[in-house]
């Protein structure tokens, strides 16, 4: 099939004109191909209890049944469209987990995020402008935020008491009865066996792959982090 | 003219068969003990004094009571550690035993949630790496984040129905010189808090018959693979999680109800850290404004480290235009150990915090300035070089 039935989004109102049907339909297999899917949908009747459920759909134009129901249809037009204009406002919180159906269409959203990742979407590359840092630290250390990443002027609408933190942080931190607990630029102490080990499990699933495409340079730095350490253990790839 | 896409839907529904083998596994723990008798993977088991409690469709769940593996939270660590020290704390008056590992990572689901820039397998094999080396020691997991016990229920339900995913995590565990292990129960703080309540409470020195508490559950915590969280007939008749509220009540607070408890916190992974506006609206409009005109709380308890940070630190910019906020906000294990005579500041942390929980220590008889003063006073141990660091005899 080429096209899509006269019953599904037009592709004129899906937009992305200038991607072909079988790109699309390529992306949707894909999405469908994920041994979750089966797991996370069994058909919508659009009830939009997850709707009534979901906190993104209150504040911005975004809706769970419209991704369940495009997914039960396989509408592939809409379903692009959703992958570069929806999935990201998505809060994954599971709320839409009460569907009645037993759907998941929070998890549909996972997927689908997953697939504008390693395809490179534009959507993707929007939704991680500002957010390298975190993955950077996350991948490279173990452990996602870092005390020192409290600074006031990255977020000055969480009041005075970042100031505080940030001005007193190396003290407050050695203040902590708890052992693992006076890092700075790491939530808790990170053995080094286990950062190799996670660098294992990054490299061999693929998972650092999956950067490649939307943060080149992140891709580099973590790829030469990585294989730097595992260079001094001995290990190799 | 829009057609029906009947022919669509009757074609499809062939496809949405629900399979024997898939969802709502009844009894996780009774298929982890199957396969490790076929010898697919290793099971770490329960030992020593434990408490039993009811779950959502009834199946008994186990807490072990001591000698625990503290599975850390990224954001507890990071910005609100007094949530950690407080959970130690607890642990060390009731006299029970536990191991603070280095050998961690985090569940790294806080960043897949946001950006989705990992994989099943990568995240299976992040759990079970973690599940491996807690086994090591001897000691069993508590995991501490709510999201890190719902994405570990999660991995567990992929590795429990999918021997494709089991296969691949076992050799990836294999290049690590490690077991596919998992342990017999997934087990958050908030449930042993819950199994603990009475021993909590027999150690109790404060009174808190007088402070009104809003509950917000945490998603994650029983949305997300829902069987087995603790739901209690006397709690709420049973039809929301016991875990958080039965401490609390337990505790003599004046637990108050309000319309909005089904809905998030609006932390969104993403949305707390680049998309702050969301957050903030959802926190504020949907949670705190609601709790605030429907319960007048002294303060929000709350049992997961983005439901702290998003219902505290989303306040003070609300403040600014003027919207009905101001509510304390910290989880149920700091409560419980200012319940159980922690000091606020050396214990519970509670300078970390935005939102005013003063007024909520003057409640609770506790002299905030006296502790601030008592606080400093260990600050100048270090500034002086006494010490390079404070330890649990300074606290206590
Ligand atoms: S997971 Fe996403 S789609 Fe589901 S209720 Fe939460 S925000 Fe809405
Ligand atoms: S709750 Fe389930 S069945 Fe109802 S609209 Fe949402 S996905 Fe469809």
């Amino acid at each position: 099939m080429t096209e899509a039935p006269s019953y599904y989004k037009s592709p004129t109102v899906a937009g992305y004109p200038d991607v072909s049907y079988e790109e699309k339909a390529r992306l949707f297999d894909e999405v469908k191909s994920d041994i979750r899917f089966s797991d996370y949908l069994y058909g919508c009747y659009e009830c939009g209890i997850c709707v009534a459920a979901c906190p993104s759909a209150r504040f911005y134009d975004f809706s769970p049944r419209r991704v369940a129901q495009a997914a039960a249809r396989e509408d592939v037009e809409l379903v692009y469209q959703q992958m570069q204009e929806d999935i990201w406002e998505c809060s994954q919180c599971f709320s839409c987990l009460r569907c009645p159906r037993g759907n998941n269409p929070g998890g549909i959203i996972t997927i689908m995020r997953e697939v504008a990742i390693n395809n490179g979407l534009a959507s993707a590359k929007e939704a991680l402008e500002g957010y390298s840092r975190i993955i950077y630290k996350i991948m490279s250390t173990g452990t996602q935020v870092s005390p020192d990443m409290l600074q006031p002027d990255a977020f000055p609408d969480w009041g005075p008491e970042t100031g505080d933190v940030s001005n007193n942080l190396d003290l407050w931190r050695r203040a902590l009865p708890s052992e693992t607990l006076h890092t700075t630029s790491t939530g808790w102490d990170v053995s080094d066996k286990t950062l190799v080990e996670l660098y294992l499990i990054w490299l061999h699933t693929g998972a650092l792959d999956m950067i490649a495409d939307v943060d080149t340079s992140l891709h580099s730095i973590l790829q030469d982090v990585m294989e730097e350490r595992l260079e001094e253990e001995g290990i190799e790839l | 003219m829009t057609t029906i896409p009947v022919e669509a839907l009757l074609r499809k529904k062939e496809r949405f068969e629900r399979g024997e083998d898939h969802r709502a596994l009844e009894d996780p723990t009774a298929e982890l003990l199957r396969l490790e008798e076929q010898g697919e993977l290793v099971v770490q088991k329960i030992q020593g004094d434990v408490v039993t409690v009811p779950t959502k469709y009834g199946r008994e769940k186990r807490i072990q009571k001591g000698h625990l593996w503290h599975h850390k939270s990224c954001g507890q660590c990071g910005h609100i550690p007094g949530y950690s020290t407080s959970i130690f704390w607890v642990m060390r008056k009731l006299g029970y035993d536990y191991h603070d590992p280095r050998d961690q990572t985090s569940c790294t689901a806080w960043n897949y949630y946001a950006s989705a820039t990992s994989n099943v397998a990568a995240q299976a094999a992040v759990a079970v790496r973690n599940f491996a080396a807690a086994q090591e020691t001897g000691y069993f997991p508590l995991v501490h984040c709510g999201t890190s016990y719902g994405h570990y229920k999660e991995v567990r339900e992929e590795l429990l129905t999918h021997p494709e995913l089991r296969t691949e995590v076992r050799e990836i565990m294999g290049k690590l010189g490690k077991d596919l292990v998992f342990p017999e129960e997934l087990v958050h703080y908030s449930e042993w808090f819950y199994a603990m309540r009475d021993e909590i409470a027999a150690l109790q020195t404060r009174d808190l018959s007088g402070v009104r508490v809003t509950v917000h559950p945490a998603c994650h915590y029983y949305k997300l693979v829902e069987g087995d969280a603790i739901y209690d007939p006397d709690v709420y008749g049973g039809q929301r999680t016991a875990v958080v509220t039965g401490l609390a009540e337990r505790l003599g607070a004046d637990v108050r109800e309000y319309s909005t408890w089904f809905d998030c916190c609006g932390f969104g992974f993403r949305h707390i850290l680049v998309q702050r506006d969301f957050t903030r609206s959802f926190a504020t409009m949907r949670k705190i404004e609601v709790m605030k005109e429907e319960a007048d709380p002294d303060v929000v308890l709350t049992h997961d480290t983005g439901c702290v940070t998003t219902l505290d630190k989303s306040q003070f910019a609300a403040k600014a235009h003027e919207r009905n906020v101001g509510v304390a906000v910290m989880s149920e294990a700091q409560f419980a150990a200012l319940a159980m005579g922690a000091h606020p500041y050396k214990v519970c942390q509670l300078h970390w915090h935005s939102a005013d929980y003063r007024p909520l220590l003057e409640k609770m008889g506790i002299d905030w300035e006296q502790a601030w003063a008592e606080f400093q006073e260990g600050l100048k141990k270090l500034e002086k070089g006494d010490k390079r660091y404070l330890d649990w005899d300074d606290v206590d």
